[in-house]
């Protein structure tokens, strides 16, 4: 699904991501942890297209194809998507008709027809109904005055949406209380098959609780710096990430 | 940063003009240059009763002693009103009973417009007068129409058929004194719409007018009169393009609204005349003054406009509100990309008691488009019981491009309560990413923005100019992200 090699990202000429490596298969679920500063959300940008970050050393393949040579629309129409840390306002574009438009993009890509009006509401009536997402918030212009915990639920049920192949979910878990996070978590779990992958990055090992990685990896210094079992995170979450750095310095 | 955020404003915002295209149609002119003698030819052309012949040189001999007016955040380029012609008809048979009779080249064009003029609009329930170049072409409906006592025909039929409403009605609102381009319209207009909705009327479809500039060279002085009787209702719809032509043309207009008791008129313009190119070559210069009365208690008139065109936009669609609890509206949605400028708003002149106003103000600027708002709240005397609300918001695309607020608000009634907010803001790259990593390319994102951003004044149009006003704001931007 996803091959990371030798990946260096900078930023204004600074250098955030030293040569990771890291590949993701269809079906899996791998968390990248690490502390703040460490390059996780770059990381995410950069693999969704962000412009500001400069890929100056490395490859990507995304599906057989070369992602880095992709605009950031045509990594979305080809399944990849990111769940922003923090999801932007658009005032006075409904979430029904963003949502719609989004999903039309992505099926005239793909060849196909426009869905129709009620299939499109059937959509997303079902899957308001998996994430739990309340029927106002979609008539509401996207964010716009949604709290914390229902701009990253709003995200969830937009991946939902989108069915995408690659989920890249940067910080979900970040301002949420417990029932959200439940939620959140919850979403996930449900939108999960064989042939979909997702990465999760956190801070907290807590949303690990609740979504279950196959693979837990450390991102320190913009380095992946310890790759394991899910076990690696209940390590981190008893001795913390200083047990990493003694280790790596 | 910066450079990614404006290379996409640039590419959104550069596409061409739609309706640029000429229609070979065979037009007759009068000489260029205007005097007494033009005017009279005019008149003449259109057998027009005496008392029209003697208005209009009163508002030629007072438009001479008037100077161009210089108050506005405007660059107007010296023009040349003897360089005008001020009459122009496609030649054709001047009232044709059935589209057979109207010449198939324009009907043509219309089609190219969008506009049908036949069972489409039928369907739609939307009853269309035509004015090309200085005459009106064609009134569809005018037989339903007429069944309710509604009268809607070309300003020349009315004046014609109807002289004692024209008579009462016409300069009422908008003197022939009342500024520059307003003399000059009542000295030379030579067609327009007319409108007349008796008591307790609810007109049951839209009226709309298309205005379009075809001839070169020419200026078109359109003049509007709505007449809405007691309890009456009726909404209105005005579009208008012209072709690409090197020289920038003037359109001066007039429009003049009457409602008296109960009665309301709802007024939705999509302007969107020739803007120039890109290098700000030509275009057209729109002057345009529109003003309606709340002239009964309770009345109501509602403006709403979508303003795209033109190289240079001069208007302020007003509201007297003269009857006791009569209500004014002012909604728009003003772009200027490229070369364009804009100074528009509004007039609010509360003196009825009770009387409310909103303004709601939107406009875009991209490319090195100068747009300004300027609007005046004032509140007399007597008049006891005012609100008003005035929100006025400003987008700019691009950093080359400006907005202008000039509010004015003149009080003389403590009860009063006036609101007034106002914003500016950017499409922030952050905006464009979200929407490209949901699969959205920069056009399609920005046109959505904006759209968004204009959404409460697009909301107030009826159903099917507001998905044209949509597509028209998308389109004007296309190439100025970037």
């Amino acid at each position: 699904m996803l091959v990371i090699k030798d990946l260096h990202i900078a930023i204004d000429g600074k250098e955030i991501i030293k040569g990771i490596n890291l590949e993701v298969n269809a079906g899996e679920i791998h968390a990248i942890m690490g502390p703040n500063g460490s390059g996780k959300s770059t990381l995410a940008s950069a693999l969704a297209g962000r412009e500001i970050f400069e890929i100056t050393k490395g490859t990507v393949t995304f599906k057989g194809e070369n992602l880095l040579e992709m605009s950031p629309e045509d990594r979305a129409r080809k399944g990849l998507f990111l769940g922003f840390q923090y999801p932007v306002e658009i005032p006075g574009v409904s979430m029904v008709n963003f949502m719609k438009t989004a999903i039309n993009e992505q099926r005239k890509f793909k060849g196909l027809e426009p869905l129709s009006a009620s299939d499109f509401l059937k959509l997303m009536r079902e899957k308001q109904e998996l994430v739990g997402l309340h029927a106002k918030l979609t008539n509401r212009s996207v964010n716009e005055g949604f709290s914390g915990g229902e701009k990253k639920r709003n995200e969830i049920f937009q991946m939902a949406m989108l069915s995408p192949d690659l989920a890249i979910l940067d910080e979900t878990d970040s301002g949420l209380d417990i029932d959200a996070l439940k939620v959140v978590a919850n979403g996930v779990n449900k939108l999960r098959t064989k042939n979909n992958a997702t990465i999760v990055i956190t801070h907290y090992q807590r949303l690990l609780d609740y979504i279950v990685p196959d693979y837990v990896h450390v991102l320190y210094k913009g380095k992946i710096v310890k790759s394991s079992g899910k076990e690696l995170a209940l390590v981190l979450e008893e001795k913390g990430y200083d047990w990493i750095k003694d280790e790596t310095e | 940063m910066e450079n990614s955020q404006e290379q996409i404003l640039s590419e959104v915002t550069g596409s061409e003009y739609k309706y640029g295209f000429t229609t070979d149609i065979e037009t007759e002119l009068i000489p260029a240059g205007l005097n007494e003698d033009i005017i009279r030819m005019i008149s003449a052309r259109k057998n027009e009763p005496e008392f029209m012949l003697e208005f209009r040189l009163k508002a030629y001999r007072h438009w001479k002693t008037m100077e161009m007016p210089r108050w506005a955040h405007l660059n107007i380029p010296p023009i040349d009103f003897q360089q005008i012609i001020y009459y122009a008809a496609p030649k054709s048979r001047p009232n044709p009973k059935s589209l057979d009779e109207v010449d198939p080249e324009l009907l043509r064009t219309f089609e190219k417009l969008g506009i049908p003029l036949e069972e489409q609009k039928q369907l739609a329930g939307v009853a269309v007068d035509v004015v090309m170049d200085s005459v009106s072409v064609k009134t569809t409906f005018k037989e339903t129409l007429a069944e309710l006592g509604v009268i809607f025909c070309s300003m020349s039929e009315a004046i014609r058929e109807h002289p004692d409403l024209v008579k009462k009605y016409l300069g009422s609102v908008v003197p022939y004194t009342d500024n520059f381009f307003a003399s000059l319209n009542s000295a030379v207009f030579s067609d327009g719409s007319f409108c007349y909705i008796p008591k307790g009327v609810r007109c049951p479809m839209e009226l709309s007018t298309y205005f379009r500039i075809n001839a070169a060279n020419t200026g078109q002085f359109e003049r509007t009169l709505i007449v809405a009787e007691d309890d009456s209702y009726v909404s209105y719809l005005e579009g208008c393009t012209a072709p690409m032509r090197d020289e920038h043309q003037l359109h001066a207009a007039v429009v003049e609204i009457v409602a008296l008791d109960n009665a309301e008129v709802k007024y939705s313009t999509v302007q969107n005349w020739y803007p120039g190119d890109k290098h700000g070559q030509g275009g057209i210069y729109n002057f345009v003054t529109k003003r309606g009365i709340c002239k009964g208690d309770n009345s109501k008139i509602s403006w709403t406009q979508v303003e795209t065109g033109s190289a240079i936009t001069w208007k302020y669609p007003s509201c007297i509100l003269k009857g006791d609890n009569s209500v004014g509206e002012f909604y728009s949605v003003a772009v200027t990309n490229n070369f364009q400028q804009a100074d528009t708003g509004t007039k609010m002149i509360h003196i009825g008691k009770n009387t409310r106003s909103t303004i709601i103000s939107k406009g875009i600027s991209a490319g090195y488009g100068q747009n300004s708002y300027r609007g005046l709240v004032k509140v007399t005397k007597n008049a006891a019981g005012v609100r008003n609300f005035t929100q006025c918001d400003s987008l700019l695309l691009g950093d080359k491009c400006g907005a202008h607020t000039f509010p004015y608000l003149e009080v003389e009634n403590d009860t009063a309560i006036i609101e007034h907010e106002a914003t500016t803001s950017k499409i922030s790259e952050d905006q464009i990413f979200y929407c490209n990593q949901r699969g959205l390319d920069n056009e399609t994102a920005v046109g959505l923005i904006v759209n968004g951003y204009a959404r409460e004044v697009l909301n107030k149009l009826p159903m099917e100019f507001a998905v044209e006003a949509q597509k028209l704001l998308q389109i004007s931007l296309e190439g100025s992200v970037g």
